[in-house]
Parts: C-alpha cells; sequence; structure tokens
C-alpha cells in the first residue's frame, strides 16, 4: 500500500474513533452536568432570597434573572445573576433583592478567581453575609478597617480592598440595569 | 529464565517512577500542573488520579497500536489518543465531582499538553510490550501522584494550617499565604528537589565506601 495513504487511513482511523468513543460519553455524562448547574443555581439562589416557594427563570433582553414566589405565589423577590472584573479573573455571582429593589437579602459568590487568602476571601461567608439587609439606593458603598455605619455600607475584606470594590461594583451596575427592565 | 528476568524487570518499572525517575523531582516534567494546583491535598491528589487514568490507559493503548502505526505520524496519533482519554476524565469530574473540576480549572483539559504523557509515550510505550507499558505508566504516574501530595501537603499545612480539610496547626499560627501563592510552588518546589539531591549524593557515598 501506498505509504502516504496509510498515514491519512490510520490517523483518520483514529480520529473517527476517538470521536465515537467521545460522542458516547458525553451522551452519558451531559444530563448529569445539566443537572449540576441547575442544582447549583437552584442552591445559590434560595441561598440568597430567603423564605420562597418556587422561582421562575425570567430573560428581558440580554438580562437573565430569577422572580422568587412564597408559597401562596406571592412576589417576595428577585434573585440576579451577576458577573464582572475582579483582581484577577472575573468574579460570579447571585444578588438576592427585595421585591421593589431597594434592599439586598443576601448574596452568593459563585466563582471567583482571587487571590487565595487576600482577595479569595469574599468567597467567605463572613464577608458575603455583610450584604443581608444592606440598602442599593443611591449605591452599595464599602468602608475599610472599620465598621461600617452607613446602611449601604459593607467592610472590605482587609488587605483586598480591589476584591471588595468589584464586588459592590457588580452588584451597582447589575442593580441599576435591572431597575431600568423592571 | 526469562520469566525471572521479566518478573525482575516489572519490579524495577514500576519503582523508578517513584524516586530514581520520579517525573517531577528528576525529570522535572509536568511543571504547569505541578505548580499550579498544588495549593491543597487534595487538588494534588485528584490532578495526580487523573494523570494517573490518562497515562495508564494511553500507554496501554499506544503499546497495543504501536506496530500500525507510521513513524512519521506516531505524534499526531498519540496526542489524539492522549486527547480522548482526557476529554473523558474532564466530563466524569464535571458531571461527579464538580467542586474539584472548577477548583482544577484549565489543568485537567491541560493534562493533554503534559510533557510526561507524550513523553511515557514516545519513550517507553511506543518501543515496549502491553505488560511493561502499563507497569511503567503506573509507577510514573503514582510517582507524580505522591510528589504533588506532598507538595500540596506542605503548602496546605503553612499556608491555610490544614491538612486534607482538616485543622492541624492551631490559631497561633498565622498561615503563610505566600505558601498559596505562586513563590509558594516554586520554594517548597525547590526545597523538595534539594532533599532529594542531597539524599542521593549520601547514599551514594555510603555505596561507594
Amino acid at each position: 500500500m501506498n505509504r502516504r495513504l496509510k498515514m491519512l487511513l490510520i490517523m483518520t482511523l483514529f480520529a473517527c474513533i476517538s470521536g465515537g468513543v467521545l460522542s458516547l460519553v458525553y451522551l452519558i455524562s451531559a444530563p448529569l452536568i445539566e443537572a449540576n448547574m441547575l442544582e447549583e443555581e437552584r442552591r445559590s439562589i434560595l441561598n440568597v432570597v430567603p423564605g420562597i416557594d418556587s422561582y421562575e427563570e425570567r430573560i428581558e433582553g440580554e438580562m437573565k434573572y430569577f422572580e422568587c414566589k412564597d408559597a401562596s405565589g406571592f412576589v417576595v423577590g428577585y434573585a440576579l445573576p451577576a458577573k464582572g472584573n475582579g483582581y484577577q479573573g472575573v468574579i460570579k455571582l447571585m444578588v438576592g433583592l427585595t421585591p421593589d429593589l431597594s434592599e439586598i437579602t443576601g448574596i452568593s459568590i459563585l466563582e471567583q478567581v482571587e487571590t487565595p487568602g487576600l482577595g479569595g476571601r469574599i468567597s467567605e461567608q463572613v464577608f458575603q453575609d455583610q450584604f443581608q439587609g444592606i440598602k442599593t439606593e443611591p449605591a452599595v458603598g464599602y468602608v475599610k478597617n472599620q465598621a461600617p455605619d452607613k446602611d449601604t455600607d459593607i467592610q472590605a475584606v482587609t488587605g483586598a480592598t480591589i476584591s471588595s470594590r468589584s464586588v459592590v461594583t457588580i452588584i451597582n451596575r447589575n442593580i441599576v440595569k435591572f431597575r431600568e427592565i423592571l | 529464565m526469562a520469566a525471572k528476568d521479566d518478573r525482575k524487570s516489572v519490579g524495577v518499572e514500576f519503582v523508578k517512577g517513584f524516586w530514581k525517575e520520579n517525573p517531577i523531582l528528576v525529570m522535572l516534567l509536568g511543571m504547569c500542573p505541578t505548580l499550579a494546583v498544588t495549593t491543597s491535598v487534595i487538588n494534588g491528589l485528584t490532578m495526580g488520579l487523573a494523570v494517573v487514568f490518562v497515562l495508564t490507559c494511553s500507554s496501554l493503548i499506544v503499546s497495543i497500536v504501536r506496530n500500525i502505526i507510521p513513524k512519521q505520524v506516531r505524534i499526531p496519533v498519540f496526542i489524539v489518543i492522549i486527547a480522548t482519554f482526557v476529554t473523558m476524565v474532564d466530563l466524569f469530574l464535571k458531571a461527579f465531582l464538580l467542586d474539584l473540576s472548577k477548583a482544577l480549572g484549565p489543568f485537567i483539559p491541560l493534562i493533554v499538553v503534559n510533557c510526561i504523557i507524550l513523553g511515557r509515550a514516545e519513550a517507553f510505550a511506543s518501543k515496549k510490550g502491553v505488560f511493561l507499558s502499563v507497569v511503567d505508566a503506573l509507577g510514573v504516574s503514582f510517582g507524580f501522584t505522591i510528589t504533588l501530595i506532598i507538595l500540596g501537603g506542605i503548602r496546605e499545612v503553612l499556608g491555610m494550617r490544614t491538612f486534607f480539610g482538616h485543622p492541624v496547626l492551631g490559631e497561633g499560627f498565622e498561615p503563610w499565604i505566600v505558601m498559596l501563592l505562586p513563590p509558594g510552588a516554586f520554594i517548597t518546589l525547590g526545597l523538595l528537589l534539594g532533599v532529594k539531591n542531597s539524599i542521593d549524593k549520601r547514599l551514594k557515598e555510603k555505596r561507594s565506601r
């Protein structure tokens, strides 16, 4: 057999086998991966808007949000997935808001690649819990190295002002956009 | 006689990956995942086991098909075989161990270009029989795993006060954050290399005496 033809045939053969095997593996794992993503979404929504019974995904233009209802079908809040740049990479989070958007009911940091031990501490519960009950008007702010005295402020993580500020900025920017469409 | 030789070399091929030809401490291969993911024991262990799976499977396949692959296209074919197994691991982690998959980020897909695996395929599996290739792959990849666990262990204890997620150092110990950052990876790896070389030197001196 022609040597070139043999090379071509062998490479094509291996590529086909590889493709076949992988599509099989994908077929099995795709539903599981999908379920994982949904479960994670569900957990973070329940986490940021307390006391809800059901939620519904809404898409308005480029924005996606979740309308959260209690057992009697009353809208008790919104969950807003948001992302933006942090100090080292993209930060993804979920913000929970009251129906009039005046107060944050909770936040949940979903993904971040900030410096471990410094900016990475935005993932700690203590930092995230600060956002509960924070007022959104005129805007969420932060203070350094002291307990905040305004009801719109949170305390930045020591030594990680940029990461903390990024979280605040992401939240503010998305709330402003959300007000426009609601 | 032949059987006895085989048995002896099986042992040799397996053990060499742990010390004499340790992929990290001697061959200095696969540095990228080594330095990047060893911020904790669990990350190191998962990375190591992923490499065990990929390396063993691809060495097995490579040694089976080595005689039908034309020499000129062996590297692309090896890469396709390796990439297939890496994608499997990636999908598996995403489906069953989402948190770990997130922690390891792009470094699981990057196993495709990990020189340890292509190195073993090229230097060993494409020349030796199926059984020896698998033994070699297991030895090298477990050697890799154990070294990652040691690196991750040192960095996790000093950087986060925990080992495998359990607190081991008291509140009085201020965590060395630098250990979790890239410099900590280089410092720890450098010290490990030094320790290994000085042990080797001492062993050699003892033997020559």
